[in-house]
């Protein structure tokens, strides 16, 4: 098992350092996962993670400029590392202006995903910072458990707004409610409504389209009007929202009526899934 | 007394106190007659901190009414503190700043006049109290590090805000090597990232210390001692001995000087056989690795056990599930023994009039004495 990859492009490091901060944004531990061709940032959904998953992938060959790996066995070439992402964050924002960064897989006492950074000073001098990000292998057999997500058959597939629209109004319902309401219909319309005993705030963006998605059989002959709702927790929601530091090319929201809302974004080439299950 | 500090020097002066604060709760504060001293130690007393503004700092500056004995006081740093609270302030609104004492209220005055004729009057509380003073000596120590406060701010920077201790010593080639300090006894099963920084000797004004040599000290205090060091532009001179005696940070420029001895750790690092080994016999073979900037590493690492690793995890898939702690075959447990270097902190316990109980680091203490009263001030703080 062999990994190692160079970054050296400041453009593509700065937009790795983003996208491990959207990581550590929306997931305080989450697996890595190398293929020869894509990486994946996986936050699996278990009961303590509170049903919340992410699906996070890239293409290496737009990051790294070198970029070397043995999986576990060559009909399995693959690995799967589990890693605090606050550290894979703080090890990168050290590495703003660096000359050239190496991650790579060593085992120091224990295993480690090893961040190098050459960094550039004012007095061409050579700085060096190392960053040995503590990791824990996973077994194969735990692989099972952290495949790509399947999306499921949604009611209303709508649009998203802009996302720091969103925010600022998502914001300001959490001090009154942190049970949030996502209303969709097929008419593009979006509604975020929270209730309370005394007020009922709802927030509604228009004419945001659907996406053109072959519908199922029983939405086929539905009043475009009518609305789909989910209730969902309000803190979940402004994490993913909060994680979101640039507006995506493209953000579409699916809902599963009184089940899941799924988030499907595409940051230039790094494509973000994200489900919040609904409040029972 | 009464001190007068005009302009720039109350937000050099302010500055000085917010970097005090980072250590002690108690602020001592003594008149001498080559400058206003400033001082702390934390409650654990394995650090401590002094400040000497010459009399050319200030636009007036009198040490003692004549015929009368300087006055010596402690204050809680807090609310010493307060008056210094917004460098902002001190900088945009702050004209002159005079500390005096007013002898009838037993308060030490600290007077800000500010623009617009505004002045604010702080009337603070304070002790009578021995001259606290630490037994050091620059002169002694066989090592020095000599580099601008921004190298050494750079280089502390890529450290976690919440890191206790770092390790500072020589490595291959003469490089600089800074490296998070991990406690052995914290939480084994939860590994915390560790950091190392490398910075060439080039960088360096001075660096007088073989390779192989290395000390661990508080981040905190040195970082407080070091954005004061920034915000003044100066150089940060490091004189440290062996692990376990204290090591010293120094600033000096023509009108004020810095002194912060901060206790090191006795013991070696833990796992440093792969750090900077500290001593000189035993090889530091990742060191190197680390250290020596355009070496590509990468088929050097001892990725084997990994393998062994997975395979032994993916087998146990039929016959019994393994933990997870078998993923790591490399980890040899390391092992020091303590005591011995825990007698000697205890007899390194000074007997201070008003010592906290217990030191509360495990870091051994200094030595602190209490100036005698009736000496005339010694006339350099340091020399003790």
């Amino acid at each position: 098992m062999k990994f190692r990859a160079k970054i050296v492009d400041p453009a593509c490091l700065n937009h790795f350092t983003r996208v491990s901060c959207m990581v550590a944004k929306l997931a305080r531990a989450c697996t890595l996962r190398i293929r020869p061709q894509k990486l994946n940032f996986i936050l699996a959904d278990t009961a303590a993670g509170g049903g919340v998953s992410m699906w996070c992938e890239l293409p290496q060959e737009n990051f790294f400029s070198e970029f070397q790996m043995e999986g576990v066995s060559e009909e399995s070439n693959e690995i799967y590392v589990e890693l605090t992402s606050e550290n894979l964050f703080r090890a990168l924002k050290t590495a703003q202006n660096a000359r050239s960064l190496k991650v790579k897989l060593t085992n120091k006492h224990f295993p480690c995903l090893t961040v190098s950074v050459e960094l550039s000073s004012a007095s061409n001098s050579s700085r060096m910072v190392t960053h040995d990000i503590p990791v824990k292998v996973i077994p194969r057999k735990l692989w099972k458990n952290l495949q790509e997500p399947t999306v499921p058959d949604s009611d209303v597939s709508i649009y998203l707004p802009v996302l720091k629209t969103m925010k600022s109004v998502v914001e300001k319902m959490k001090n009154i409610s942190n049970h949030l309401i996502i209303e969709a219909n097929l008419n593009g319309d979006l509604n975020l409504k929270i209730e309370s005993e005394l007020v009922c705030v709802t927030t509604h963006f228009k004419d945001l389209g659907n996406p053109p998605l072959a519908p199922k059989a029983s939405t086929q002959d539905r009043d475009p009007e009518q609305m789909v709702e989910v209730h969902v927790d309000i803190r979940k929601f402004l994490q993913f929202l909060a994680g979101q530091q640039v507006n995506p090319t493209k953000a579409v929201c699916n809902v599963v009526s009184h089940r899941m809302v799924h988030f499907d974004l595409l940051h230039e080439d790094v494509a973000l899934q994200y489900f919040i299950p609904a409040l029972s | 007394m009464k001190c007068l500090v005009a302009g720039g020097n109350v937000k050099v002066l302010g500055k000085a106190v917010h970097s005090l604060s980072r250590i002690g709760d108690e602020l001592y504060l003594e008149p001498l007659e080559d400058g206003l001293s400033l001082r702390t130690v934390n409650s654990s007393r394995s650090a401590y901190a002094c400040f000497l503004f010459s009399p050319l700092f200030f636009q007036l500056y009198q040490a003692a009414t004549p015929g009368q004995d300087p006055p010596r006081c402690k204050i809680l740093m807090k609310s010493f503190l307060s008056v210094f609270r917004s460098p902002v302030m001190l900088e945009k609104t702050v004209e002159k700043c005079c500390i005096s004492i007013n002898e009838r209220s037993s308060r030490l005055v600290v007077q800000l006049h500010c623009k617009y004729g505004v002045r604010k009057t702080h009337n603070l509380s304070f002790q009578d109290c021995e001259s606290l003073q630490a037994v050091f000596d620059p002169a002694s120590c066989p090592h020095v590090l000599r580099a601008p406060a921004k190298v050494l701010g750079e280089a502390v920077l890529p450290f976690p805000p919440a890191l206790a201790e770092v390790t500072l010593g020589i490595g291959r080639g003469r490089r600089v090597i800074l490296r998070s300090y991990q406690d052995e006894e914290a939480d084994s099963t939860v590994k915390a990232m560790v950091t190392e920084m490398s910075i060439g000797e080039e960088d360096f004004q001075q660096l007088q210390a073989q390779e192989g040599v290395a000390i661990t000290f508080c981040l905190k205090e040195f970082r407080g001692l070091l954005s004061f060091a920034e915000s003044a532009n100066l150089s940060l001179s490091i004189h440290f001995d062996t692990p376990g005696r204290p090591a010293i940070f120094a600033i000096s420029d023509c009108l004020l000087d810095g002194h912060f001895v901060l206790a090191t750790l006795s013991d070696p690092p833990p796992n440093s056989q792969d750090l900077l080994s500290l001593e000189a016999r035993r090889p530091a073979p990742q060191l190197q690795a680390h250290s020596t900037p355009h070496l590509d590493d990468f088929a050097s690492d001892d990725i084997d056990s990994y393998m062994i690793a997975m395979e032994t995890t993916v087998g146990s898939e039929s016959s019994r599930t393994l933990p997870s702690t078998s993923l790591s075959p490399g980890l040899q447990p390391l092992c020091h023994s303590e005591e011995e270097e825990e007698d000697e902190a205890e007899a390194e316990l000074s007997t201070v009039p008003g010592t906290p109980p217990a030191q509360e680091v495990p870091l051994p203490v200094l030595w602190l004495h209490p100036g005698p009263r009736t000496l005339p001030a010694a006339p350099q703080p340091r020399a003790g």
